[in-house]
């Protein structure tokens, strides 16, 4: 794994951010490793910890809590749909088959320990998240980090087809 | 995100949404600063840091997170001339079910919450401030770190700031998807770089042992948008809008079965929720009768609509009277809700209408709070997932007579048990949908005939 200089300097600002404590700049981190490089490798958790004067556990933790931090890589583009309440009944259950049939994505599929969907050509991935804070226009998804209200399942053919 | 701008309802009182969906307005410094943007601040250099604690605690500001604390009184903890730092910490980790307010601010008038944490940051004497902006908002987070960068430029973030003396630095902290950190402490543990695993209180107090253990007020991101207005109004003047004892306005959330879903900010208690549903949210759709609401986001306890509620209420002469209302009737704010045995919580009013299943709602809710406990009380971490687990076997058809006394008594072994609210906020659902639908729930058993006869 090699840092890029320009993703280092970043590390480094980021860190000054926190005066009184190196350590609170772990999620920070992370975030921006993720960004980087697509997910959260073991090596990439002893950098950080290294970085930050911490030992490994100190970060692992933290991967495995939070649910937007992942250790294996995701499809080239994810799309998140909202699973509650409000989303749910503005159809949010049956916009998640839609995007599943379009994206080729199998949606029994099951592996230990993921609840994230694939699409066996790697293009796409795709979660069930909890609320996404905007249950006034359900259902709401988001694709990478671009969010889309209201979706029709009539819509979610051409918006995949954005994300190539 | 691509707003569509709507027009104001008439009924609305436009103060922290005045900004919102207003046309050409865009969400730089330039924009705000022609509408009189900074110029609050600028006054309130002019007060002392008391005085505008003052001016809060006259308002008689009720905190817009969920539990309605009055603002005043948490800052009026924080002592003036302690050795420690103190830290301001905006909580801006929308994420209860049913609400999406900030999002809006975040996105559409970041510069008003700048001025109101600028403020509040020299009223508490905070040198240092975070904004704890939810992962899922990383065009917002974008937006409020291009804010902050103009705010410094202008010279009304930094050091000395417009010639006070006064020295501040704004930074903003990405979350990574945990509900949990919306809870105060939980917050303050994962600005420090840990698990968000809510603290006890006592001794944990934020405003005693906060972030690195110093003095530090966390406040919604709505909550600090009104400190600029109330420095400009005067607290009195603020207090004149809505009620005694909650005042101001607040920024509704509809969602669900209503014709007109949206974000209204009222004046708090000038509607009653059958306004709110029939006149703003332009009622039900065709044909439908309603069913249930949930007032205060996911946590806050359902009303059923045919339900009649006892209300108390304090006369002029001194004497309490006792009337009897029914849901449309219900006053949209906190003592109201209060008295009717739910909460006005975050502001997150979800409708259901008569073709809702209440056990299907209920499961999405419990799979919500089931997936979002952090793990750290017995009661919580077992308790939310017994809860999800049994009312989806019951969707699934495996529904047992048992079932409503089952689900009750695990819901009222969370609450009270665990150290953080999350165990209120995850049975009290469990315990009002089955309280006061419960030939719905028994219902299922029904559904499973072999299996009740068994039982």
């Amino acid at each position: 794994m090699e840092i890029p200089s320009e993703l280092e300097s970043r590390i480094d600002e980021v860190i000054t951010h926190y005066p009184a404590s190196k350590r609170s700049a772990s999620l920070p981190l992370l975030h921006l490793i993720q960004e980087h490089f697509g997910y959260i490798t073991d090596e990439a958790i002893s950098w950080v910890a290294q970085k930050l004067e911490l030992e490994p556990i100190n970060i692992l933790e933290l991967v495995t809590f939070y649910p937007m931090f992942r250790q294996e890589p995701y499809g080239k583009h994810h799309i998140r749909v909202c699973r509650t309440l409000s989303c749910a009944m503005a159809g949010s259950y049956s916009l998640l088959k839609t995007f599943c049939r379009h994206a080729k994505i199998d949606p029994e599929q099951h592996e230990h320990g993921s609840h994230v969907l694939k699409s066996p050509d790697g293009k796409y991935s795709l979660e069930f998240v909890e609320c996404l804070a905007s249950c006034g226009t359900g259902p709401v998804c988001m694709i990478d980090d671009d969010f889309y209200e209201a979706v029709s399942e009539d819509e979610a053919p051409e918006l995949l087809q954005k994300y190539q | 995100m691509a707003a569509i701008l709507r027009t104001p309802h008439p009924r609305e009182k436009r103060i922290i949404f005045k900004n919102i969906d207003r046309e050409g307005w865009t969400t730089d410094i330039d924009c705000y600063e022609k509408d009189g943007g900074y110029e609050d601040l600028r006054a309130a250099f002019r007060l002392t840091p008391e005085q505008i604690v003052n001016e809060v605690k006259t308002s008689s500001l009720r905190g817009r997170g969920g539990a309605g604390f009055p603002c005043g009184a948490k800052w009026g903890f924080i002592k003036p001339g302690g050795s420690k730092p103190v830290y301001l910490i905006c909580n801006a980790d929308e994420s209860e079910p049913g609400t999406f307010k900030d999002r809006y601010i975040i996105h559409q008038d970041p510069h008003q919450l700048l001025e109101g944490m600028i403020i509040s940051c020299y009223a508490v004497n905070a040198r240092l401030a975070y904004i704890y902006i939810r992962g899922e908002f990383p065009l917002g987070a974008q937006i409020l770190e291009q804010a902050i960068a103009e705010a410094k430029s202008r010279g009304y973030i930094g050091s000395n700031i417009l010639g006070s003396g006064f020295d501040l630095e704004i930074y903003v902290h990405r979350g990574a998807g945990a509900y949990i950190c919306g809870e105060e402490t939980g917050l303050i543990e994962s600005l420090e770089g840990k698990r968000p695993y809510p603290r006890i209180k006592p001794p944990y107090f934020p405003a005693v042992l906060g972030l690195y253990m110093s003095p530090t007020v966390v406040n919604n991101v709505e909550t600090l948008c009104n400190v600029k207005h109330i420095v400009r109004m005067g607290g009195a003047e603020f207090a004149k809008i809505g009620r005694p004892n909650n005042t101001g306005t607040r920024v509704l959330c509809v969602s669900g079965d209503v014709q007109k879903p949206g974000y209204y900010e009222l004046e708090v208690g000038a509607l009653t929720m059958g306004e709110l549903i029939y006149d703003v949210c332009g009622g039900l759709k065709p044909g439908r009768k309603l069913k249930a609401v949930i007032p205060g986001g996911s946590s806050a306890k359902v009303l059923r609509a045919d339900e009649r509620y006892k209300i108390k209420s304090k006369q002029s002469d001194g004497t309490v009277t006792e009337q009897e209302i029914g849901i449309d009737d219900i006053r949209m704010d906190f003592d109201s809700l209060a008295a009717v045995g739910s909460m006005a919580g975050s502001g997150g009013v979800i409708v259901m209408d008569d073709s809702r299943d209440m056990v299907w709602a209920l499961n999405n809710i419990n799979e919500f709070y089931a997936h979002e406990s952090c793990g750290q009380c017995t009661p919580c971490r077992e308790g939310s997932l017994w809860m999800s687990k049994m009312t989806g076997r019951m969707l699934q058809g495996g529904g047992d007579q048992r079932d409503p006394d089952v689900l009750t008594s695990v819901a009222d072994n969370i609450a009270g048990r665990t150290i953080c609210a999350f165990g209120e906020a995850c049975a009290w659902p469990t315990q009002s949908f089955v309280a006061k639908f419960r030939d719905e729930f028994a219902a299922y058993a029904a559904k499973n005939g072999s299996k009740a006869e068994q039982a």
